[in-house]
This record gives C-alpha cells, structure tokens and sequence, in this order.
C-alpha cells in the first residue's frame, strides 16, 4: 500500500464507496478510511442474535440511481435481489388491509373514489419528482453567482416547471412547501391511505404530517420510482451485501479501503486541507480529502469549528439534524401470524400507520424528547424472501420505528426495556401471538444509530430535509457544491446534495465536482 | 334603481380603503354591508355601558403609512398613539419585560443570559432586513409567474432582482427565514425560553401552525413590518379603539361622494352573461353595478354569494380546499381597576405593552398540539394588553378594559359545533391562566364578552374565525393567495373582484389588499390610477 494518495475519504458509507468508486476510474489514486469493521455505512447487515441477522440500519432497496448500480457494476460484485416490486400493505386492526402498488390501491376503506384519485395523483406527483430527478442529477446551483453549469441546471428547471402546463406548474408551487396533512386531506377520504402515504413522506425525519415540508418529502421518496424502483426491493444477504457489492466495486477500481480505522481530524494549514489524523495518530496526506460523515461531524469533530471562519461555524452549528427514529429487529422461532394477512403478503412491506392523526399524536412526544406510546411502523419480514437471515424455521422482523427521541429525559436506560415493550405490543395488536414466538429483540435507539454509524444525532438524512436544507441550501450556504471552508474540502454524504436514503447521488455528483476541479485547477 | 359604478360588498377597513380609492377616481360607489356599523374586525363597540371594545383586532401597526397619508386619515380623526414595554410572567414568579429604552432593554435581557442580550442587536437587524425586503411589496400585485404577459414578466423580474440583489448568504438567510419555523429561527439567537417565547408568539398569532411548525418564521414578519409614525416594528393603539381606523376610512370615502349602506346583507352576486352586474340582498332589494367587489373571505365569496354555476369548476374546487382554519379566540373584559401582577410595579413601563404568560416555546407547541386534538388549548399562548393606559377614553375614569387575545381555539370542537359550555370551560382557562399570575384579577372583572371561533364567524362574517381570512401558509401567499391564477384581485367572472384580506398582502389591518385591488380595477376600467404604488419608507 502506498501513502501517495491524491483523495483521502472519509467513511466507507454508501456515498463514499460510490464517490472512491468513480474518481478511482477517473484516474485518482484514492484511499478510503473506516471508523467500522465492515464497509457500506448504512448498508450494513449484523447478526444481532445468534444466527439471526437483520439489515441494521436501511431495510428497503428503493432509490438506488440506476447509474450507480451501472456504473459499479454492482450485480457482478456480488449485489442479488432476494425480492423486488414489493406492495405497501397498511395493517387494519380487523384485518381491512390496504395495498399499494405503484398507482394501485385496493382493499381497506378504499373507495372506488379513492382509487381513481389515488392513479392521478401519482401520475402529477410522478411528474414533479420527474422534475426533482433533474435538480438531483446535477449540483446544485448556486442562489446567486450563477456559472454556465449552473445557468444550464436552471434553465432544464425551468424549462421543466414550464413543461408541466399551468396547472400543475402553479399546483407545485402551491404545495412543494406545505404540509401533507393538507394535501391528503385534499385528495382522499380513507384514512388508511392518507395515513400510509404520509408516513411515506416521513420516514428517518423529525416531522409529523402536518409539519411544512412533507410534500417535499414524499416527492423526495417518489424520486426512487423515477429511477425505475417500483415498488420496495430486498437485498439478499441484507443491505450489508450492498455495502460488500460497492466495496468490491471500488476495490477493482483501485480504491484501497482500511477499515476499523477512525479518523480522529481532518487536517487544514492556510485555508486548505492537509491529509487526515488517525486515532492511533497516524497522519495521511492528501490534496484532497472527501467526508462521508455528516457535516456536523465533518466540521464540529474532524475539521474542529475553532478552525472555521465565524460565520461557517454559525451555520454549520445552526444544522437542523435530531433524529427521531429507531430500529426494532426481534428474533422469532417462527413466522408470525398477522389478522387477515397470507404469507404471499407477510413478504410485503407492512406498515402500521392507521391515519394521520395517528402519525401526528406519535410526532408530539419526540417532540418534546417523548417516545411515542403508539408508534408508526415500517415493519420488514426478510426471512420470508431470504431464508439466509435466521435459522430453519426462525424469522426475523425488522422495523423502522417512528418516532423515538435522541435524548430521553434521564437517557436511554431508564426507557428501552419499556419503549421496546410497547412496541412489541403495537405489533401484537395486529399480529396476536407473536411475543410468544420472540426468542431475542433489540432496539436501535438514535442515540444508538449515532454510536454505530456516525450519524449525528442519529438522524437517518444527516440533517433534516426540511426546505431550509435541501436542494440549494444542503447542508448550509456555501458548502453546497460539495466543497466546503477549505481548499481541497469535500462532503459526499447524505448531508451533501440532494440528501439521504440509499441513492447514490451525493456520492456521484460530489465525484464528478472534484474531478471537474481538478481539471480546471 | 340606480344603478352604482361599482359596489363593494363589506364594510371592513379593506372594503372601506377599496372603495374609498374608487370613488377618490370619480366612481360613484356604494358599500354593502350586513350589520348595522362598519368595520367588519376593525371595531370599537360599548357592549358593556362607558366601556369601548376594542373587540376584534386591537392594535395598530400594519395600516399602511402610503394609504393613511393618501385618504388623509388623521384629518378624518385617525389617531394612533404608539405604546412601549411588553412582558412575559415566568411561572417561577420571574418575568422577562420589553423596555422601549435600548440601555434599560439589554440589562433586563442580560438579567436572564448575558449572551442572548448580545445576540438581540443581531436578531433585530437580521428581521429587519427581512422586513425592508418585504415592504416594498406590500402595495404591489403579486406577478403571476405562470403569465407571459409583459407586465407579470416586469414585476416577476423586479421581484427576483429584489432578491439577487442581498447576494448569495444574504439571499440563503432570506429562504431561510421564509422556510422556517419560527422555534428553530429563535433558537439560532437565543438560549432562554423565557425569552424565545416571548418573542416567538408572534410567529404564530393568527396561524394554526406551531411554534415548530415551518414556516412561522415569515409569519413573524407580519408583526414586524408595521410602523407607528415611521418607527418600524412598533405598535400603537388606535385613539378609541379600531374602530378609529374604520371610522376616519369611511369618513374619507365619504368625502369623495361615497356611500354606505348598513343592514344590506347580500344574498348573492347576480351574473348575466358570464358578468357581474350587481348584487342581490337577503331581502330581496338589488343593487346593480359595473363593479362588483367582495370584501368576504374567499369561500363565503365563491361558495356562498356565488352560484357555482356562475364559476369555473376548479374555482370551486380551489375556494372548498382553501385553508381558512378557525386558530383564535378573544376576551374583552370591563375591570374596576388596574389589576397587580405578580413583581412587576404597577407603574411599570412593562404594564403598557402586551403581557403573555407562556414562559417556553414548548408550553407554546403544547398550545398547538390541543388545537390538533381539536380542542381549545388547556394552557393557551395570551396576547394580553389593557389599552385604556395609554388611552383612557375607553373605559370611565379610573376603570379600565382588556383585551384577550388567545391561541389556539378550533373551528369546531372534536368535529362538532361550540357550545355554551365549551365556551365557559374557554373562558375559564383564560382566565384561571392570568388569575394565576394576578391575585386580585378575577374580583375585578365587571364584566366578559367571550369570542370563539363561533362568535367571530357569526359576527363578522369570517369562515371558521380565521382572523387573517385564511391562513398565512406558503400555498396561500403571495401569487398563490387566494388560490393560483386568481392572484391579482380579479374573480373569474367578468366585473367581479376581491379586495379582502384573503388577497395579497392577506391579513392584519394593513388595508394593503383594498388598494391593490381598487388599482387593479381602474386599470380595467381605463381610469386614472388613484392608488400610492410607491413606498414612502424610512
């Protein structure tokens, strides 16, 4: 191994393995560095009981952009499906159960109203995340020195805002800030799919269905079906064989990765960047050094603010970023019964989000650092695809729990073995019998997620996406286009543009930045 | 019959300012209006004997200096006396007051943390630049961006040329503060919930959003971008309540040949041939005109005084899915003397302003979370100020009367109507809140008139008692307000407008949307503009 690296990157998360990936086949000599044993970051697997191993942090495979899973060749490093075009089933407490599947709902309370307003919905809303594709494949631009690129970036928006028609042009601009709540509440009357639709649109944020921004939210998760996702997929072997598909991608590139090994600085003299400090002391040089971590990280612990101008260090300080959701796996030595659901459908996506209001009472405790009494839940049964995961005859359930707060007054001891409880509880109203067939559980608090993958505050996006910090606000004014404070300074992670969730593009526009810089330096 | 150049249906201060500028252009103009005085929100009523309530809106600010100058209205008896201090009581028997003097006001905010007393220089120059932006478009049109038409293409290039110029951070601070809430922009500055929650009410007076709700930061905006003779940010009473302002706009209209007509509660907007040629009544008097404007509220004018065969379908569509949500309640009392609060001099200079007792923003978002619940708030965010020291002509002499202002009360109470005793229990939250910081309150209570949502609705006309005639929120703002493609005051039907306060710049009592849309109307009627477009700022 040789210390001559042009890129040092920091964190071996999805973003960065796709960043190392594409300079290497730039030509640069990249070195990636990782705090962890295993590389993907949030796409990982761990065997969190004895035989029973769950996808850890990400469960779903839903916004991957094609060129990604392209352009690393990920099927030939390994990547296989275990399930693909999954249906969204909403659980009924008497086993009325709705399914989703791309512009198709039947079954609960839906109306044939419903149903019909639910196919143009999805067609409008399809075409504006069609528009969001062209803000998030680039870039973004700058508010206001604007440059060619940029100038072309905004001339596609707008060319592309004026392409919808005046209708649904102004019916974007009417909604692309408000709240779901309101939006649903327009458009349908069950409130089964009101409730799924806008637990979609919040899912890893801090925000109820009536916080502004959630249409933003779920247009941002639409994006993956424009990618061509349609509906929810399943990786075989969990969302760690991503992280090992884009790891060996990268390695045949020429990207040497070092795991278990933590940066403890990133190192600037004069306003540019000098290498890395490991924790054991070790120093690496390199021109340029890229972060994975979340730019709270980034800049509060590696780059330290002390070293920031007073106005970055302000901004960078004002970052929205708490988490407000956690994981639950549970082990079972069998698969769970669900009221009025066969087994074809256990290996559908389930999720418990009866209506809205729902959601909100749930978003009113984290809000005041509660956890919610009834959760909202995005539950997976992988084993039913993926026999691998747990052994014969055992299961295993994961669930994407909404909403748990970072810093429970008195901390998280005093509460895990009581919020984990009620969770297990929430499911067993829908699936009576299953606490008799857990052998072992575990609950991923924020607190823990922050621990295990580095995401401050455990915030799943690394750092909300609320209007105020997306598209060319993210992660905060003059860090967004991929370099940031310094000379040779670069984010790549979910806190970069266009934002979070396992899609490839931060990663893949901060590369194409830094090797468009290079060219020009 | 006579038949009217124009008729304006409501006599609120924007139908009073519309009309006004009207008949100022040679029109000759009648006022409609259902109750037996003018005013509409902008009122002073003796509902109980020598005391004047100010009982709808109660402070003055927003009234837009152009127009005050232009309709004369000092002349025609307008008079607004800027008031100073403020004071949030903390329930550990503390308070935080606002003093008017700059040296008196950093030692108390330093009383409480010595760095949120630095950071106060920054915040208020920061919302003013906020402030200075936003001005200059109160008395403009807002451009439709859809519009190729030249004039939309012009405004819409002023708009975003207003904006490039702040520069690219200037410009991030700006869809920063328009996109925030109004807890998280507080928490940017300052480190004491006393005192972010005494500033952060004002983000969401009006609104039935949170204090963490986004978007509440720009709700902010309209409690400062009003002034008191120039001063910007500051607030006055108006010289015998609100209904000074009504009064001298009516007499102003008056003088330029108007005329109004109480006890004319219009039934409907009579259409022929796809225009609006005049109005029908209740009892079946009609008034018929060339011009036909609507001070109502967007639903009560496209679903209510129109037939909805008289309208496209997705206008329709649009006025039922407009948000005009019910967020606010108000008590008016009649007190038999100054109440004491607890700590606080009753000579104090804190005592003229507006008192609040929530002393976090939580206890505000918890506020808001009851509203959610579809209840009125058990612990409720007051807006709270007893005008008659500053102006002591509205209550008998050594008497004195309060205004209440409450957030949150819904529209409707768990999806049913408001009863009696919904109002009761209303009230007694109320009132048990300041009680609890003012032992001698509740003896001196004469007497209480209590407003829900219910009440303001049937008195003064606006659906679910929204007080800004609909909600504050970016899918109703600017060129979206009332809905899109109807932004610029003119209704789908030929000869028919809106000029409330449901139209850009919305609500307050700013009179910004009656002008705008009288300037609009004499645009299409090819008269000379009597409007004040400009910006006579500090």
């Amino acid at each position: 191994m040789t210390d001559n690296y042009d890129v040092v990157l920091v964190g071996a998360g999805h973003n960065g393995l796709v960043c190392a990936t594409y300079l290497a086949k730039a030509g640069k000599k990249v070195l990636v560095l990782e705090a962890n044993a295993t590389p993907g970051g949030c796409a990982a697997t761990r065997e969190f009981s004895p035989g029973y191993s769950v996808s850890s942090c990400a469960q779903w495979l839903n916004q991957l952009h094609p060129a990604v899973t392209r352009d690393l060749a990920l099927e030939s490093h390994g990547l296989q499906w275990a399930a693909r075009e999954l249906a969204s089933i909403s659980l009924d407490l008497d086993g009325q159960h709705l399914t989703q599947r791309g512009d198709h709902v039947e079954g609960g309370n839906v109306t044939a109203a419903d149903s019909a307003a639910f196919r143009e919905f999805h067609a409008k809303t399809t075409k504006f995340a069609k528009l969001l594709v062209k803000a998030f494949e680039a870039r973004a631009p700058k508010l206001v020195e604007s440059n060619l690129t940029d100038r072309l970036t905004l001339i596609k928006l707008g060319l592309g805002l004026k392409m919808l028609g005046r209708d649904d042009m102004s019916d974007l601009m009417r909604i692309i800030l408000i709240n779901m709540y309101d939006v649903m509440e327009e458009n349908f009357d069950s409130a089964q799919l009101k409730g799924l639709l806008s637990l979609d649109s919040l899912l890893g944020s801090h925000m109820g269905p009536r916080t502004p921004s959630t249409v933003f939210g779920y247009l941002y998760r639409r994006v993956g079906e424009v990618f061509g996702h349609t509906g929810h997929a399943q990786v075989k072997g969990g969302m760690g064989a991503l992280g090992q598909a884009m790891a060996a991608s990268a390695q045949a590139a020429g990207v040497d990765i070092r795991l278990s090994s933590a940066v403890a600085s990133i190192d600037v003299d004069a306003g540019r960047v000098t290498g890395v400090t490991l924790a054991d002391g070790q120093q690496i040089a390199a021109a340029i050094v890229v972060s994975n971590a979340d730019p709270i990280t980034t800049f509060e612990r590696l780059v330290g603010l002390r070293n920031l101008e007073t106005d970055t260090a302000r901004r960078v300080s004002q970052i929205r970023c708490t988490g407000g959701t956690a994981k639950l796996h549970l082990a079972l030595n069998g698969l769970p019964r669900f009221t009025g659901l066969d087994d074809r459908q256990l290996g559908q996506r389930l999720v418990i989000a009866p209506d809205m209001n729902y959601i909100e009472r749930a978003f009113n405790a984290v809000k005041y650092k509660e956890y919610s009494t009834a959760p909202a839940l995005d539950i997976s049964i992988p084993t039913v695809h993926d026999a691998a995961l747990a052994p014969a005859g055992g299961h295993v359930l994961s669930a994407i729990v909404q909403f748990a707060p970072y810093e429970p007054e008195g901390g998280w001891d005093a509460h895990r073995e009581t919020f984990t409880q009620l969770i297990v509880d929430c499911i067993a109203s829908y699936a009576p019998g299953i606490k008799q067939q857990i052998i072992a559980s575990e609950l991923l608090t924020p607190a823990d997620l922050e621990r295990d993958y580095g995401m401050t505050r455990g915030h799943w996006h690394h750092g909300e996406l609320g209007m105020d910090q997306v598209l060319m606000m993210r992660p905060f004014p003059g860090a967004t286009q991929y370099n940031a404070a310094f000379d040779g300074l670069y984010l790549c992670g979910a806190g970069a543009h266009p934002g979070g969730g396992v899609m490839g593009l931060a990663g893949r526009n901060a590369a194409q930045e830094i090797i468009k810089r290079g060219a020009a330096a | 019959m006579k038949k009217y150049d124009a008729i304006v249906i409501g006599a609120g201060h924007n139908g009073l300012t519309n009309a006004a500028y009207l008949a100022k252009a040679g029109l000759d103009v009648a006022v409609l209006e259902r109750n037996s005085y003018i005013g509409g929100a902008t009122v002073t009523r003796e509902l109980h004997a020598g005391w004047k309530y100010t009982n709808c809106s109660y402070v003055c600010s927003l009234l837009r200096p152009e127009i005050a100058r232009d309709l004369e209205l000092p002349r025609h008896g307008l008079q607004v006396v800027p008031y100073g201090g403020g004071v949030t009581f903390k329930r550990d028997g503390d308070y935080y007051g606002n003093y008017y003097d700059h040296n008196r006001q950093y030692r108390e905010m330093a009383r409480h943390s010595k760095r949120d007393a630095n950071a106060y220089e920054r915040y208020t120059a920061d919302v003013m630049k906020q402030t200075r932006l936003i001005r200059p478009f109160l008395l403009k049109r807002p451009p439709d961006p859809t519009s190729l038409k030249l004039r939309d293409l012009r405004d819409l290039a002023d708009f975003a040329g207003s904006f490039m110029e702040m520069g690219e951070q200037g410009l991030a601070d700006t869809l920063k503060f328009w996109t925030k809430s109004v807890g998280d922009y507080l928490c940017e500055y300052f480190e004491t919930d006393v005192i972010k929650a005494h500033l952060g009410g004002s983000g969401i007076i009006g609104t039935a959003l949170g204090v963490f709700s986004p978007g509440t930061a720009y709700v902010l905006l309209h409690h400062y971008m009003g002034d008191v003779d120039g001063n910007v940010g500051s607030w006055g009473v108006a010289r015998g309540g609100m209904g000074a302002v009504s009064g001298a706009l009516a007499a102003s209209f008056q003088a330029f040949g108007g005329e109004i007509i109480c006890d004319a509660d219009v039934d409907r907007i009579i259409v022929k041939g796809g225009k609006a040629i005049g109005v029908a009544l209740k009892n079946g008097d009609e008034y018929h005109a060339d011009v036909v404007v609507s001070n109502l509220d967007p639903k009560r004018t496209f679903l209510d005084v129109m037939d909805a065969q008289d309208l496209p379908a997705d206008v329709v569509k649009k006025a039922e899915n407009f948000k005009i949500r019910g967020s606010s309640g108000k008590l008016n009392i009649a007190l038999d003397g100054l109440p004491t609060f607890q700590g606080l001099d009753k000579n104090s200079p804190l005592m003229l302003g507006d008192m609040h007792f929530s002393d976090s923003l939580e206890r505000i978002e918890r506020a808001y979370d009851d509203w959610k619940d579809g209840t009125w708030s058990k612990d409720p965010y007051i807006d709270m100020l007893i005008p008659t020291q500053t102006d002591p002509s509205m209550a008998p002499p050594g008497k004195h009367m309060m205004t209440v202002f409450v957030q949150y009360a819904p529209p409707k109470i768990n999806g049913g109507e408001w009863t009696d005793a919904d109002k009761d229990g209303f009230e007694k939250s109320v009132i048990d809140q300041i009680a609890r910081h003012s032992p001698d309150f509740k003896d001196l209570i004469l007497h209480c008139e209590t407003r829900t949502p219910r009440e303001i609705e049937a008195e003064v006309g606006l659906t679910e008692g929204n007080i800004f005639q609909g909600e504050l929120t970016f899918d109703q703002l600017l060129f979206n307000r009332p809905f899109p493609g109807y932004a610029q005051y003119r209704g789908p039907v030929q000869g028919m407008y809106m000029c409330g306060s449901g139209t850009h710049p919305g609500g307050g009592v700013m009179a910004a949307p009656g002008a705008n849309a009288a300037r609009e109307i004499l645009h299409d009627l090819r008269k000379p503009n009597t409007v004040p477009g400009g910006y006579a700022d500090d």
